[in-house]
């Protein structure tokens, strides 16, 4: 790619989001828009500037269980994945039942949750778990039913074992297919963390960033509630940049990983 | 390497009586016998969805015919049985696996069969010296232009010394330059090795040009509607292609071809 087209790439979003806010910052001052209707960006700074280290560690809760959703749905997600392609009639007996998990908004189950299970870290983490594993079985299903044909052909001409073809043929052929899916869901980890705790409210001592956002509505700090929100889409730039970094990385060349073993 | 002696043995391929059909009453193949002897070079000839790769894919053992028997007589393994190895497949496609370097894909044969070791990696970089590809080892098939995939294809068939090589329209997709210098190139492994080959073409100047023997097949449902020998002298250069020899070679299968297509209904 040209330099030229790198320097825009960055410098014409950045453009947008500063113009963006001066023109904010302008409307504010001259409507004289109350600060507890809509703070203007330099008041959100300030509050993230006073209020950050107390944010922060409500951020550091959020994230925990963020990512621990997010890796539970990778494992889970993935597993369950590959027992869909091993048994087709598994696949079709409970794939549906995998939607009905999707499709059922976790604002109305996360209260039962929350009951059932006493430990609210893994109560939560059950919520954002329920919201983040679904594009990750979907996709990675997807991804290890779509083989090559003549590759498959090429594996059973070759003697292959059902093990062989899944090591060297299925496998490597879902990879993309599941770092699409884990794209996804890192968004939707947060979000169903997010979501949770706001269900749950403070459960217990820590308290995550979600809570801090309701109790700053509460008591009309609305500079604090801007300066957590933005906090929350940062760290949801952030997971999204790392795993896409992460893909880049594993999807350089189509990666040799899954082939490299041998020489002994 | 006179024809006599090879065709007195035992042929490496005999299809009697093969048939097949798909769901929906669609007839592919309709009774056919074939025999093909060992070390010959044969091309199937006819026209796109005649069933050529059909025929193909059932000598190959991976589509079974609807009726009818096929024996291949290959090399025996020391545990008695022909192993997988023994029959090589190219495809129209190049199918390499694209998260894998060029010599991992050569590799595949031996990866499958079992431990590679030292020798087999060895074995693995002479045969893709041999298709041409010296230094590109380490290189993905992304890198590669179309006609190199198709080398390294090439070179996945031929790495476990298979009897039997079978190519389904490997050149279909290339340009005509790449498809010459492929071409020439398959003779001279041809040459050196003497697998028996089975070559799936609609390219008649193609077919001529390669085979010791062409089997003229007609439009749906396939049958074999003729057979020719090709008398050319060998090793094939490129210059044969300007013999009065080779033109009337090439009239000789276009004539059976073009009586292959009128017999049948119009497509």
């Amino acid at each position: 790619m040209r330099p030229r087209g790198d320097f825009w790439r960055l410098a014409a979003p950045l453009g947008v989001g500063g113009a963006l806010l001066v023109f904010w910052e302008a409307v504010v001052r001259l409507e004289d828009i109350p600060v507890y209707i809509l703070p203007g960006p330099l008041a959100i700074g300030e509050a993230l500037w006073t209020d950050g280290p107390s944010l922060l560690g409500s951020l550091l809760v959020t994230l925990r269980i963020t990512l621990a959703a997010l890796a539970a749905a990778a494992v889970l997600g993935g597993g369950i994945a590959l027992l869909f392609s091993l048994s087709r009639l598994l696949e079709i007996s409970l794939f549906p039942y995998a939607v009905i998990l999707q499709v059922t908004p976790i604002v109305a189950i996360a209260p039962l949750i929350i009951i059932w299970v006493q430990q609210p870290f893994l109560a939560l983490l059950v919520c954002a778990w329920i919201v983040a594993f679904f594009p990750i079985v979907s996709n990675t299903t997807v991804g290890l039913n779509s083989a090559d044909r003549n590759l498959v052909a090429l594996f059973r001409l070759y003697g292959a074992s059902p093990a062989q073809t899944l090591r060297y043929l299925k496998l490597p052929t879902a990879l993309p297919y599941f770092l699409a899916g884990l794209r996804i869901s890192g968004g939707l980890a947060l979000i169903g963390a997010v979501v949770a705790e706001f269900v749950a409210g403070t459960g217990g001592t820590e308290t995550g960033l979600a809570f801090r956002i309701l109790e700053a509505g509460y008591r009309l700090a609305i500079p604090r509630l801007f300066a957590a929100l933005f906090l929350l889409s940062a760290t949801g730039i952030v997971i999204y940049l790392v795993i896409d970094f992460l893909s880049r990385l594993l999807l350089r060349h189509w990666h040799e990983s899954a082939m490299e073993e041998e020489e002994e | 390497m006179t024809p006599s002696g090879i065709e007195a043995a035992a042929p490496i391929v005999s299809l009697r009586g093969i048939t097949k059909s798909f769901g929906g009453g669609v007839t592919a193949l309709t009774p056919i016998d074939l025999d093909i002897a060992r070390g010959e070079f044969l091309s199937l000839l006819g026209p796109s969805g005649c069933g050529k790769t059909t025929l193909l894919r059932i000598i190959a053992g991976l589509s079974e015919p609807s009726a009818g028997e096929r024996h291949l007589a290959l090399t025996p393994s020391n545990r008695g049985r022909p192993g997988p190895g023994r029959v090589g497949f190219v495809f129209q496609d190049p199918t390499l696996m694209p998260w894998s370097t060029v010599i991992g894909n050569v590799l595949l044969p031996f990866r499958l069969a079992g431990r590679v070791g030292p020798a087999k990696r060895e074995r693995a970089a002479a045969e893709i010296r041999a298709v041409g590809l010296a230094g590109f080892e380490r290189a993905y098939p992304h890198q590669l232009s179309g006609g190199m995939r198709m080398r390294v294809s090439i070179a996945r068939a031929l790495v476990t010394g298979p009897d039997l090589l079978l190519l389904d329209e490997p050149f279909a997709a290339l340009d005509e330059i790449t498809r010459m210098a492929l071409n020439d190139d398959l003779l001279r492994l041809w040459e050196s090795r003497r697998p028996t080959v089975v070559f799936v073409t609609h390219s008649v100047f193609e077919s001529v040009y390669l085979s010791t023997r062409i089997a003229v097949m007609t439009p749906r449902p396939g049958r074999i509607a003729a057979e020719l020998s090709i008398d050319l002298p060998q090793p094939r250069e490129r210059s044969l292609r300007t013999t009065p020899g080779y033109a009337a070679a090439c009239a000789a299968a276009s004539g059976h071809l073009a009586e292959a297509m009128a017999a049948e209904p119009a497509r």
